[in-house]
């Protein structure tokens, strides 16, 4: 397994966010959480890296147990994220920002990774040298995607890729994350509100409610259940 | 003109080394978003480091006047960051991520005890010290009076240019830098992308310790004496400087250390030496009234 989690449970003071969550990636697979707005699913993808930390359970990533390392030791074993809001640093380039990126890859695929990113991302070519918080929300999405690509991650986060973006742009995403699975092997882990897209593209998927899985199964399992097309597809997402 | 050619030749040197000691405010406070108050006592150590190494030197014989400032500076330079960093280790990291109030009190707190270690240590008593570098140049005479640039304040002025441009470089141009900045803006994104935000800020408060013990070496030559309590008066104009340039600003920084340098050079020169410190006191306020993000200050409403 790529990642095992086992009865996680994390907390902001005395508000428990997680509450015991087990579930398990493994290699290559792109894994879909979903579920309402507040249901711990930032929260999950966060304390896989460290922030908050797990008040209990384990994290493990292949064979190392990662939930009590700091965030950026966590970062250096494999796992990236392009986090809840892209977090962009606004008042640097995007070159800069892809640098970051690759702060923890080998210097010496550097050129090459650049390449690749921006080829998957050509709008961020022409605005290499443009300070990071004047892209548009897409551009900060594809940025924020890009960044976490630069540090030839084993584990991809990618939290609600889609989110504020114009259709088309979703559409775009969504297929530029297949292909970062084809052509690069990363395994994904992506939480999404725009559960249609994500179930479409994902092998499996977990659904979160107030802190807990209640529901798990193929991608195409869940896109069938009724219950779920009633609480997260057929409300009008794209 | 003579009289006032003079104030700015002197204004100038003054402003360079209010300067080196403002960037360490203003790089702390950028990146952790708080003042660091011990930072003047810092400075202060910088120049009593400077006076032990300069005495030792000369005791064991070193009479290569530029062989001696450069290991003074490297002497000073090296335990400064030390201090700097066993600061920060002591007075600020235990407390990151409480209130902003903790780590104020905190800080004040290591500048006390900063300034009284090196009272029981050193004495009360003021420490002089023999010119070290003498000369200069006459740039012009006129008016009865005679304009003088003594190489002391040449080497100041060249040596705090040199600086600034290297750390200018360096913040923008290194992996370190990056991640100073990456810090300074997102501190849980530059944790995310695999910065060691703790290590980054630790290399800041060591950084700008290091520059404060340039500054002091400067003053401890240009004045000859060094005190215990140089660092409260220091401190005060530098963190104005840093404060009138822009808190946060780099170049705010330089600027504003050259302002409040000939701000002063002239104020003694035009009207009386007592009151000198007065007006860096008043422009604080007036700048913290008027224009809270310096003359080149980022409005906070950029700041993301
Ligand atoms: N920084 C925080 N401090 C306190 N509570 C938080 C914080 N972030 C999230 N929460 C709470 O934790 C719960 C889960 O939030 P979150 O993980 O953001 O959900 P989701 O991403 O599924 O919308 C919510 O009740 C939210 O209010
Ligand atoms: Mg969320």
């Amino acid at each position: 397994m790529m990642l095992t989690v086992e009865g996680l449970v994390a907390a902001y003071g005395r508000i428990e966010a997680l509450k015991g969550v087990d579930l398990t990636v493994a290699e290559g697979e792109i894994v879909a959480l979903i579920g309402a707005n507040g249901a711990g699913k930032t929260t999950l993808l966060m304390s896989l890296c460290g922030r908050p930390r797990a008040k209990a359970g384990r994290i493990r990533l292949l064979d190392d147990d990662i939930a009590h390392l700091p965030t950026f030791a966590i970062v250096r074993k494999g796992v990236a994220i392009a986090p809840e809001g892209r977090r962009i640093f606004p008042r640097l380039s995007v070159l800069e920002n892809l640098r970051l990126g690759a702060v923890t890859a080998d210097p010496a695929y550097f050129d090459s990774d650049l390449k690749r990113v921006l080829g998957l991302f050509p709008r961020l070519k022409e605005r290499l040298d443009q300070r990071g918080g004047t892209l548009s929300g897409g551009e900060q999405q594809m940025l924020a995607i890009g960044r976490a690509l630069m540090a030839r991650p084993r584990l991809l986060l990618l939290d609600e890729p889609s989110l504020g973006l114009a259709p088309l742009v979703v559409r775009q995403i969504f297929d530029i994350i297949a292909a970062i699975r084809a052509e690069q092997k990363v395994t994904v882990f992506l939480v999404e509100q725009n559960a249609h897209h994500a179930l479409r593209l994902a092998d499996r998927g977990y659904v979160m409610v107030n802190g807990r899985i209640t529901l798990s199964g193929s991608g195409a399992e869940l896109l069938a259940n009724p219950e779920i097309r009633a609480a997260y597809l057929d409300g009008g997402h794209g | 003109m003579a009289y006032f050619l003079q104030q700015l030749v002197n204004g100038v040197a003054l402003g360079a080394i209010y300067g080196l000691i403002a960037i360490g405010y203003t790089m702390v406070y950028g990146i952790i978003g708080m003042i660091n108050f011990a930072h003047g006592e810092i400075f202060m150590i910088g120049a009593f480091l400077s006076l032990i190494a300069l005495l030792l030197i000369a005791a064991l014989g070193i009479s290569n006047v530029p062989l001696a400032l450069a290991l003074t500076l490297l002497f000073a330079m090296a335990f400064a960051a030390l201090y700097g960093w066993t600061v920060e280790r002591l007075a600020y990291r235990p407390l990151r991520g409480s209130q902003r109030l903790a780590p104020l009190i905190s800080a004040i707190g290591m500048s006390i005890v900063l300034q009284n270690t090196v009272q029981l240590l050193q004495g009360a008593r003021v420490k002089p010290l023999q010119p070290v570098i003498t000369g200069g140049l006459v740039l012009m005479e006129g008016d009865g009076f005679v304009v003088r640039l003594s190489y002391l304040q040449i080497i100041i002025m060249l040596l705090t240019l040199a600086l600034m441009i290297g750390f200018t470089w360096l913040i923008h141009n290194t992996t370190l830098g990056r991640a100073q900045r990456a810090t300074e803006q997102d501190m849980t994104m530059a944790a995310l992308v695999g910065i060691d935000v703790d290590r980054t800020i630790s290399a800041t408060f060591v950084m700008g310790a290091a520059l404060a013990a340039v500054a002091g070496l400067m003053v401890t030559l240009y004045y000859g004496v060094v005190d215990f309590y140089i660092g409260f008066h220091a401190g005060v104009k530098a963190f104005t400087a840093a404060v009138l340039g822009g808190i946060g600003s780099l170049p705010g920084a330089m600027l504003g250390g050259l302002l409040i340098g000939l701000i002063e050079a002239f104020w003694s020169g035009y009207f009386t030496i007592e009151y000198k410190d007065v007006a860096a006191f008043a422009i604080l306020i007036l700048v913290l009234i008027f224009r809270p993000t310096g003359l080149l200050g980022r409005p906070e409403i950029e700041k993301v």
